[in-house]
């Protein structure tokens, strides 16, 4: 729906955008702003924080409130903002690499304070924009620039790892499915807490050229190929499951926000005063 | 009488990755000779917005044909 609020809320001075055809960050921007215009969200109200990388880029594409931070400290920068003004709906969008190497800290402990910002990770296996590098996030046995024999050691599982940290919307899903996106995106928003939203999208031209899936296309299909729904999941075996990408939401829960807790401090300290 | 539905390409947007052309059920758009996708049988478009909500580019638009009755 590129439709006339879709674009006001785009800096089309800056497109076409720097991103590779047919990237997924594309499409997840593209959700982010149908879904903060089904929410009917205010330009002055929303910020939109981002770190380093190619998919921190986003926060330059939008028109709100913008704030394109160092690399991994997105989270912090967004804390802050959020602790200042707590009427302010946050967004966070942060690659695998910001989120959960360098930003890996900061993402955990923004899970256990419970803080009221909505963290969509963008998850495409691999440091894109440096040249290939293997992240946390890549799987066991995959190609990258790093590792030419295969990744050795184990990935991280994004939604187990911020679910164990305590956020209170965990979700899952793939740019395959752009429609689950918005969907999620908009309850994570919606949701009073820490929201968690891993969308796997793909990085074709450093990632997808050394794993057989090369076009936009082969990930797509090969996205759609092994997501499959947490309800069904359920009902599969570890074994069956191994080599799939469960997508749902996982974690929906309602717990103190750390915002509220902070102004019932603030008004104790200032009635003993 | 079935709906009809305009599909529109901005051509200085779009980079041509074919997103569009694979999702789309009906065959819609096309590549062009300049690698720019084209809609080559608009008249087969049952607007499920694939192929929009696909777009990295944000350069395909559909829309409804409002009729006069």
């Amino acid at each position: 729906m590129p439709s006339a609020e879709v674009l006001s809320w785009l800096r089309t001075r800056f497109m076409p955008h720097i991103w590779c055809p047919g990237c997924g960050h594309g499409v997840i921007m593209h959700a982010l702003i149908r879904s903060l215009v089904g929410l009917n969200k205010d330009k002055t109200k929303t910020v939109v924080a981002s770190g380093i990388g190619c998919s921190s880029r986003m926060a330059g594409y939008i028109n709100a409130c913008t704030l394109h931070s160092t690399h991994g400290r997105s989270l912090a920068f967004a804390t802050g903002i959020k602790m200042h003004k707590p009427e302010l709906t946050v967004v966070d969008v942060m690659g695998d690499g910001d989120c959960s190497a360098i930003g890996g800290n900061h993402f955990i402990h923004a899970c256990r304070r419970n803080i009221d910002i909505t963290a969509i990770i963008m998850n495409n296996n691999i440091y894109g924009m440096t040249g290939g590098q293997a992240s946390p996030t890549t799987p066991v046995g995959a190609w990258a620039s790093t590792t030419p024999y295969g990744a050795v050691d184990p990935s991280f599982d994004l939604c187990k790892l911020a679910e164990g940290a305590g956020a209170s919307y965990v979700a899952r899903t793939t740019i395959a499915n752009p429609k689950q996106a918005e969907t999620f995106i908009m309850n994570g928003i919606k949701k009073k807490g820490f929201s968690v939203i891993e969308i796997i999208t793909h990085c074709h031209t450093q990632f997808g050229r050394k794993n057989d899936r090369r076009l936009p296309m082969d990930n797509y299909n090969y996205f759609k190929e092994v997501s499959v729904p947490l309800t069904k999941a359920k009902t599969m075996t570890s074994e069956e499951l191994v080599g799939k990408l469960v997508c749902g939401e996982f974690v929906d829960k309602n717990v103190p926000e750390y915002t509220d807790q902070y102004g019932k401090v603030i008004e104790r300290a200032r009635k003993k005063g | 009488m079935s709906k009809k539905f305009n599909v529109g390409v901005n051509s200085a947007w779009c980079k041509g990755c074919a997103l569009c052309i694979g999702v789309c059920p009906r065959s819609v758009l096309e590549m062009s000779g300049r690698m720019k996708s084209t809609p080559a049988r608009e008249g087969d478009c049952i607007g499920c917005r694939q192929c929009e909500n696909i777009c990295p580019d944000l350069a395909v638009t559909i829309k409804e044909v409002e009729e006069n009755v």
